[in-house]
């Protein structure tokens, strides 16, 4: 199935990602009429025009798509909410301002599909994409704080943003503590050297093959 | 699907409060399922009862939508319903799908671990001993019968080894990033602590947690020294596989 993200990589795909956001709820108003859909992922509806009513994005798009629902954008999606998170991004060089886990996506399936829907669409497309911004220069900056003493990082941040930095976390740490290792150092000075010198059962182990 | 063990999706129930339990869909717990399958490096427990339950709901919900249509239901309805099936069967599909690329990896690894091998589900275990049948023939046809006996085992780089070190093993010792569901306390951070093992040596023991990246401000005071860890609702952290193991298997932690 398309979608899948490299089997090697432990990482999600961006189509992943983007499903998994698109389970996030959201408020419609419907223009059409229809029963209560009872499915597998919860019960929505009863749809009725004018009420509005909470859906998962999915739904909402495909609903949008064919003219029968308008969507309101959630509260943190209006310019003056991103104005003061773009502000407050700026100030602090360190701290991360609360923005949902998949506020990546959320904006962009809504720009994709519901761009009539969202009150200024330039305006806050350009404010998420300068927070993005921000955000990804202050997680450079606070990369290179990983060193050898570090056993764990906090990383309080969004989905996507985690997700692209992972490689580099998950293998920096990993390698600082192949590096710190005290078995290893101990390996090679008790262990009778044999003709070929071999992997230690504990500790990290060299890749013999690939 | 049936499984070798029933331990299955147990795991999640012992620790949830009422509240979260009552909330949380099989769509959810597959989903949950699903990440941390995709983002562990070892294979996890099937989750026979959850997967069992899912292919019984996508067999429902078909059904539904094939009355739907001889009833002349309208065809917005239809094909809402038939977007939700193919979510679920994607979320099913690629949960079992990457258990079979982990089994393909590590199949021989697998099968001489009782505690890797009874994770399987009984066709997953059919799966991996026909793997391991033909790619053992394989290795023999290719290369291992034109070499000396000394070098002829597929699990050995030659006589000498004390050990199968020809064997691909999951690396535990990888860092994973995971999500903490509630309040995790004292969260062991050194495998050292976990086990308490003698090998703690002076000297290597100062170990810190460092964290510069955060999103609450009133965290800021936490970087710095501190550990044991403690783990609000909704942090996340890169943290060694192996340290957390046994928190991801009870439910307290999510991969993501």
């Amino acid at each position: 199935m398309s979608g899948q993200s490299d089997p090697r990589g432990s990482t999600f795909s961006a189509a992943e990602l983007e499903f998994l956001a698109e389970d996030e709820t959201i408020e419609i108003v419907p223009n059409l009429r229809m029963e209560r859909l009872s499915l597998i992922c919860g019960d929505f509806g009863p749809f009725r025009p004018q009420i509005a009513t909470q859906v998962p994005i999915w739904l909402a798009v495909a609903l949008k798509k064919r003219g029968k629902c308008t969507i309101r954008p959630p509260d943190w999606m209006s310019v003056e909410k991103l104005t003061q998170v773009l502000e407050a991004e700026r100030d602090s060089a360190s701290s991360f301002e609360a923005l949902p886990f998949h506020y990546v996506e959320i904006s962009r399936l809504l720009f994709d599909d519901a761009r009539d829907d969202i009150p200024d669409v330039y305006m806050v497309r350009s404010l998420i994409e300068d927070i993005k911004d921000v955000r990804f220069h202050k997680i450079g900056t606070g990369l290179e704080k990983l060193s050898s003493r570090t056993y764990a990082m906090k990383l309080n941040l969004s989905a996507m943003e985690v997700n692209v930095i992972r490689p580099f976390v998950t293998g920096g740490l990993e390698t600082f503590y192949k590096l710190g290792n005290p078995d290893l150092i101990q390996e090679s000075s008790d262990r009778p050297q044999h003709r070929r010198p071999q992997p230690a059962d504990r500790g990290p182990r060299r890749e013999l093959r690939r | 699907m049936e499984s070798g063990s029933d331990k299955g999706t147990g795991g999640f129930s012992a620790m949830d409060d009422y509240e979260t339990l009552i909330s949380t869909t099989d769509a959810d717990l597959l989903k949950r399922s699903w990440r941390n399958e995709k983002a562990a490096p070892e294979i996890l427990q099937f989750e026979s009862s959850l997967v069992e339950r899912s292919r019984a709901q996508i067999q429902l919900m078909e059904e539904t939508v094939e009355e739907f249509m001889n009833s002349g239901e309208d065809p917005l309805t239809v094909s809402l319903y038939q977007m939700d099936i193919d979510r679920t069967v994607f979320l099913l599909r690629s949960y079992l799908r990457t258990r079979l690329q982990k089994i393909e990896k590590f199949m021989f690894h697998i099968q001489k671990t009782a505690d890797l091998w009874s994770r399987l589900s009984r066709q997953e275990q059919k799966f991996a001993k026909r793997s391991i049948e033909d790619m053992e023939k394989h290795l023999d046809q290719s290369v291992l019968s034109k070499l000396p006996d000394w070098y002829k085992s597929h699990l050995k780089q030659s006589g000498t080894s004390e050990e199968d070190d020809m064997v691909t093993e999951p690396k535990l010792d990888a860092f994973v990033i995971c999500r903490s569901r509630k309040f995790v306390g004292g969260l062991p951070v050194d495998d050292r602590q976990v086990n308490n093992m003698s090998f703690y040596k002076k000297g290597w023991g100062d170990y810190i947690i460092y964290s510069k990246v955060k999103m609450k401000k009133k965290l800021d005071k936490f970087c710095g020294e501190e550990n044991p860890l403690d783990m609000y609702a909704g942090d996340i952290y890169a943290l060694r596989y192996k340290s957390i193991k046994p928190l991801i298997e009870s439910g307290q932690l999510d991969l993501v």
